[in-house]
């Protein structure tokens, strides 16, 4: 998985050709914490089509602010630049929710 | 033979994982089937200074880690899975989930609570885009902004005081003229010069587009409506209990407070209950633990009970 930070933000997702998925987590979120290790093996399964990328809020809140993202763990999936899929907090209790959230675009492309 | 345990615990935060430690430590055959992160709702706090013995670098995930580790210790199972349905009744009750069923000789139900919502507009548009129910999770993202508490009790106001330590400004909206939350932390509060009050006053509309910008708050009495400029709104304004999966079934409260008796008892034999799915005063980490211990000495001795009638 790539680790993203605020100078490689732009290049590797909003510029990617492929598809990227990205795991806004922070230290302090323990769900974040817990699911990461999930969201690697996820990496593994999907990675054929969707670039994985994780961003720690922590030194990158500008970056997740005006991705719009100001709640942990959020999830979003982005092509060509724009988001088109975004997973919030309250729809995220187990790693189950998270595939589903990849499977659904995973299956469109 | 299908597996029958001793006792399964739903749900793994303090109160369950409690009843796990002395549920395994008087060998019971026990399971803990828990649907999200281990911890519960005290995984999401950061400070805890009211937990007996928890005196320095004491932290919500910490104390849960630690208590999970020690009923695992003692031989407690886990499962992750969600509880689908349950059948209580009778001698040997049956746990549906969404992979397995399990079954047990006693039940004991510690699935918590969660936070009740603001009740404003918009609060559901802009969760995770500045609306909050979690402070530790979110906290980083306010630094040097302008953040808004809703609510006057424990959780609020050590919240608060949390969030002093990242905001520009925190300011709790209540909609009484006093708080509910201890003096120790009403005074802390009160020091604190990062954090104003606005009193009487109710939250009616988050404002923002795909973020939060401002508030729309109303005075109680007077009625006058205001904007309060927000980046983000921290909401902790009590608990609901997770008791759907009951209801009908076990005796409860309109609100869905699980009712039981001094030995955590419900009206089915061998069903109890723990923690803060109870109707009982005081919601904290150490009454959780201490219903877990009682139910499971409880269970162990209706088991008993059981086998010396057979």
């Amino acid at each position: 998985m790539i680790e993203l930070n605020k100078d490689n933000f732009s290049a590797e997702v909003l510029q990617s050709e492929k598809p990227v998925f990205v795991d806004f987590w922070g230290e302090k979120c323990n769900v974040c914490q817990a699911l990461m290790p999930g969201v690697h093996n996820l990496n593994e399964k999907y990675n054929d089509k969707i670039k994985f990328a994780s961003l720690n809020i922590v030194g990158a809140r500008r970056t997740a602010i005006a991705q719009k993202v100001l709640g942990l763990p959020t999830m979003v999936i982005y092509n060509g630049g724009e988001k088109v899929a975004t997973i919030t907090p309250d729809k995220i209790s187990s790693l189950e929710d998270v595939e589903n959230f990849i499977k659904d675009y995973y299956n469109t492309l | 033979m299908e597996h029958i345990y001793d006792t399964i615990i739903i749900g793994g935060g303090p109160a369950g994982l409690s009843a796990g430690l002395y549920a395994s430590r008087s060998k019971m055959d026990t399971l803990i089937i828990e649907r999200g992160e281990f911890g519960g709702q005290v995984a999401t706090t950061y400070e805890l200074d009211n937990y007996p013995g928890s005196i320095e670098n004491c932290t919500g995930v910490s104390l849960s880690k630690r208590m999970k580790q020690q009923a695992e210790e003692f031989g407690t199972q886990f499962a992750f899975e969600e509880v689908t349905h349950v059948k209580l009744e009778g001698d040997i009750k049956e746990i549906k989930c969404t992979k397995n069923i399990y079954k047990a000789k006693t039940i004991i139900i510690a699935t918590g609570a969660f936070p009740r919502l603001g009740g404003f507009k918009n609060e559901l548009e802009l969760r995770g885009k500045g609306v909050s129910y979690c402070a530790t999770c979110d906290a980083d993202f306010f630094e040097d902004l302008d953040i808004v508490v809703l609510g006057g009790g424990d959780s609020a106001i050590s919240e608060a005081i949390y969030l002093a330590k990242f905001g520009e400004t925190v300011t709790v909206v209540h909609r009484r003229g006093e708080l509910r939350a201890s003096k120790s932390l009403q005074e802390k509060a009160f020091n604190n010069p990062k954090i104003k009050f606005v009193w009487d006053t109710v939250v009616v509309e988050a404002k923002g587009t795909e973020i939060l910008e401002s508030l729309v708050v109303k005075n109680v009495k007077t009625g006058q409506v205001n904007d309060l400029k927000a980046d983000g709104c921290f909401v902790f304004v009590g608990y609901l209990p997770i008791s759907e999966l009951f209801k009908g079934k076990i005796t409860m409260t309109d609100r869905g407070d699980v009712i039981t008796d001094e030995e955590m008892r419900t009206n089915i034999p061998g069903v109890y209950a723990v923690g803060d799915i109870r109707e009982k005063l005081l919601r904290q980490v150490i009454t959780a633990a201490a219903d877990g211990a009682i139910a499971a000495t409880h269970a162990e001795h209706y088991i008993e009970n059981k086998l010396a009638s057979l």
